[in-house]
C-alpha cells in the first residue's frame, strides 16, 4: 500500500432503532493520505468532519457506528497494513496516542484538571512504553522543549489551569507527538485560540511534521489555515465529500458551488468594503437530505436534474475531484470521447 | 486530599454546614462514648416502670423500669451502625453498577438500569421488609436490606455523573492516547462523580436511619432487649397514654438526627456544586 491511511466507501451511522434504517451521517466518504502529507479538511459545522475522524481513531460515541462496506486502512510503523474498522479494542488501544494521535479544538478543556501536565503526559509513555519513571520524565521535558515551552521544568509540575491556551496547545501537541506518531489528527487546533497565538501553533506544527515524519489530517473551517498548512484538500458538506484537489486548485480553479461560497465568505484585508458573502440556508440535517444534490436549496446554479438525481464524485482534472451537476457534463463527454 | 480539606473548610464558613457538621459530631461522639457516659446499662431495670423525668432518670423509665436516657445514647450506636454500613453496602454497589451502566451504555446499561427500575418501584420501607423477610430478623440482616434498598438511587447518582463526565473533552482525549478503559474510569471519570456521590451519600444515611427505626418499630429490625431508637418507639405504643416520655424522646432523637443529616447534605451540595458557586 503506498498511502498510509485509505478510507474506501466509509459511512457513519447513527441507528434509529431494529425496524427503520440507520441515519447516515456521513456517507461514501474516500480518502487516502499519503506519508509526510498535510490534508485538510473543511467543512461548516456539523458535517461529519469531525465524526469521520473519531472513525479513524476507532473512537466513535455511542450509539454511533460505522457503516456496512466501510474500510478504514492504516498502514502500520513496521510495514504491515491493519483494517481499523475491524479491529479488537485492544489493538486499537495500542494504535491511538502510538501510531495515530490527535489533538483537540479546546485546550482548556482537553487537559484533565486535576493531573498535573507532567502527570498526562506520562499517562501518553505509560501506555506505550516501558520507560522507567526517569526515563519518562526525561522524555517529557524534552518534547515540552521541543514544542518551545518556556521553564519546562515547572511547566511539568504545574496543573492545567496556570497555563495560558497557547501553553496548553503547545503541550497538547507535545502529548501527541512524544510517540513520534505517523499520523496526527488535528481536529481545529487553532480555533480557541487568538490569532497571534494561531500563527505560532501552526508554524511549530508546520516545523514539528518536518522532524517528526508525521502525516497530518488538519480539520478546520478556517480556510487561512488550510492555505497556510495543507498539500491536498477536501471539501464536505452534509457528510459527503464535495470537492477534492490540491490546495492551488481549490483556491484557483474552484470547482464546486459550495467551495466558491466558502471562499467568498472568507474576509480580506485591503480589499474594498462591501458586505461579507453568506451562502444562503442552512445545512440541512442528517436525515432531511434531497434526494438531489445536498446542496441543490442553497446552490446558485441549482438546475432542474440537481433537484432529481445526486451527482456523482467525479474526475473533472486530474487529482481535481467535483461532486456537481455542473461538471459531471463535462466529465462524462471526456469519458466518451476517451472511450472513442 | 488537598479538596476534601477545602471542602470541610467551606463547610464550615456556611452556617448550616456548621450546624450540620457539629450535630452530627456530637450525634458520633455520643455513640461512640455511650458506655461511659450512659448512667445506666441499657437493659438494666434501675426504677420503677413507667417513672416520669425525674434529676435521676432525665428522660425517665420505661414499661420494663429501664433508664430511657441511657437506652437512647446505646440506641444512637445501633442507629449509626446500620446507617453507615448499610449505606457503606449500597453506596458500593450502587457506584459499581452506575460506573459500568455509565460508562459502557448500549445493552449493558439497559438490563442494569431495568433492575434498578423494579427496585426503585417499590417503597422503600415495603422493598426493605421483603428482604429482610428472606434474609431473617436481626442487625446483620437489616443493615442489607437497607443497603440493597440504597443501591438504585446511588447507581442513578453515579451513572448521570459519568455519562456527563464522558462527554468531557479531557476524556475523549484520554482516550485518543491510548489510556486503558479502568485507567480511565478511576483516574479520569471518577473524579467526576465524587461531588454527587457525596452528597447523596449523606442524605442516604439520614433515610437509612429513618428505615432502620421504621422496621424496628415493626420489630423486623433490631430485636429486644437490644435498644434502638425505632424499637423503643414501637415499645413504647402501648403506653404512650402513661408514659408519652418513652415515645416523644427517641421520636425527638430520630427528628434531630435526620434533620442534621439532610442540613449537612444541602450544604454539602452547595459547596460541590461548582455551579451554584458565585
Amino acid at each position: 500500500m503506498e498511502h498510509l491511511l485509505e478510507l474506501r466507501n466509509v459511512s457513519i451511522d447513527l441507528p434509529k432503532g431494529k425496524r427503520k434504517p440507520p441515519v447516515k451521517l456521513v456517507e461514501g466518504v474516500d480518502l487516502s493520505i499519503r506519508k509526510k502529507q498535510n490534508f485538510g479538511v473543511v467543512g461548516e459545522s456539523g458535517c461529519g468532519k469531525s465524526i469521520t475522524c473519531s472513525a479513524i481513531m476507532g473512537l466513535l460515541s455511542y450509539p454511533l457506528t460505522i457503516g456496512a462496506g466501510s474500510s478504514i486502512r492504516f498502514q502500520r510503523e513496521d510495514g504491515s497494513e491493519v483494517e481499523i474498522t475491524s479491529l479488537p479494542k485492544s489493538e486499537l488501544r495500542k494504535l491511538r496516542g502510538k501510531d495515530i494521535s490527535m489533538i483537540f479544538q479546546e485546550p482548556m478543556t482537553a487537559l484533565d484538571p486535576m493531573y498535573t501536565i507532567g502527570e498526562q503526559i506520562n499517562e501518553t509513555l505509560r501506555f506505550h512504553t516501558s520507560l522507567t519513571k526517569a526515563e519518562m520524565y526525561d522524555t517529557a521535558l524534552e518534547m515540552l522543549k521541543k514544542v518551545k515551552i518556556p521553564r519546562p521544568e515547572q511547566i511539568l509540575a504545574d496543573y492545567p489551569h496556570h497555563l495560558s491556551g497557547g501553553m496548553l496547545q503547545r503541550v497538547m501537541i507535545a502529548i501527541a507527538l512524544i510517540n513520534n506518531p505517523r499520523l496526527l489528527i488535528a481536529d481545529e487546533p487553532t480555533t480557541a485560540l487568538d490569532v497571534t497565538i494561531q500563527a505560532q501553533i501552526l508554524d511549530l506544527m508546520n516545523e514539528l511534521r518536518e522532524s517528526y515524519d508525521t502525516s497530518v489530517i488538519m480539520i478546520t473551517h478556517d480556510l487561512g489555515v488550510i492555505a497556510e498548512t495543507c498539500e491536498e484538500v477536501a471539501v464536505f458538506y452534509a457528510g459527503q465529500v464535495v470537492e477534492q484537489a490540491s490546495v492551488d486548485v481549490i483556491f484557483h480553479e474552484t470547482a464546486h458551488p459550495y467551495t466558491t461560497g466558502l471562499l467568498r465568505s472568507v474576509t480580506s484585508l485591503g480589499g474594498e468594503r462591501k458586505e461579507l458573502y453568506t451562502i444562503r440556508g442552512t445545512v440541512p440535517t442528517a436525515g432531511n437530505f434531497s434526494a438531489g444534490c445536498r446542496f441543490a436549496d442553497r446552490c446558485e446554479h441549482c438546475m432542474e436534474i440537481c433537484k432529481k438525481a445526486p451527482p456523482a464524485l467525479t474526475e473533472v482534472a486530474p487529482g481535481h475531484l467535483c461532486r456537481c451537476w455542473l461538471h459531471a457534463g463535462e466529465a462524462e463527454q471526456a469519458d466518451k470521447e476517451a472511450a472513442v | 486530599m488537598k479538596r476534601l480539606s477545602q471542602t470541610i473548610r467551606d463547610l464550615w464558613r456556611d452556617p448550616m454546614g456548621r450546624i450540620g457538621m457539629l450535630g452530627i459530631l456530637l450525634v458520633i461522639v455520643i455513640a461512640i462514648l455511650a458506655p461511659m457516659v450512659a448512667p445506666f446499662g441499657p437493659d438494666k431495670m434501675v426504677a420503677l416502670p413507667k417513672a416520669p423525668p425525674s434529676a435521676e432518670h432525665w428522660f425517665g423509665t420505661d414499661y420494663y423500669g429501664r433508664d430511657v436516657f441511657s437506652r437512647i445514647l446505646y440506641g444512637a450506636r445501633v442507629s449509626l451502625e446500620v446507617g453507615i454500613i448499610a449505606v457503606g453496602i449500597g453506596a458500593t454497589a450502587g457506584y459499581v453498577l452506575g460506573l459500568i451502566a455509565g460508562y459502557f451504555e448500549g445493552w449493558v446499561d439497559r438490563i442494569i438500569m431495568c433492575i434498578m427500575d423494579i427496585l426503585f418501584a417499590f417503597p422503600s420501607i415495603l422493598l426493605a421488609i421483603f428482604i429482610s423477610a428472606v434474609l431473617g430478623r436481626g442487625i446483620g440482616p437489616t443493615m442489607v436490606a437497607i443497603g440493597i434498598v440504597n443501591i438504585p438511587v446511588f447507581c442513578r447518582t453515579v451513572r448521570a455523573a459519568v455519562i456527563s463526565a464522558k462527554g468531557l473533552e479531557y476524556v475523549q482525549n484520554a482516550k485518543s492516547v491510548g489510556v486503558k478503559t479502568g485507567a480511565l474510569l478511576i483516574r479520569h471519570i471518577s473524579p467526576n462523580v465524587v461531588a454527587p456521590f457525596t452528597v447523596q451519600a449523606t442524605l442516604a444515611l439520614s433515610s437509612a436511619i429513618l428505615t432502620e427505626a421504621s422496621m424496628s418499630f415493626l420489630g423486623l429490625g433490631i430485636q429486644p432487649p437490644d435498644p434502638s431508637w425505632g424499637s423503643m418507639l414501637s415499645e413504647a405504643r402501648s403506653i404512650m397514654e402513661q408514659a408519652p416520655w418513652t415515645a416523644v424522646f427517641p421520636a425527638l432523637f430520630i427528628i434531630v438526627t435526620i434533620l442534621l443529616f439532610n442540613i449537612l447534605g444541602d450544604a454539602l451540595r452547595d459547596v460541590l456544586d461548582p455551579k451554584l458557586k458565585t
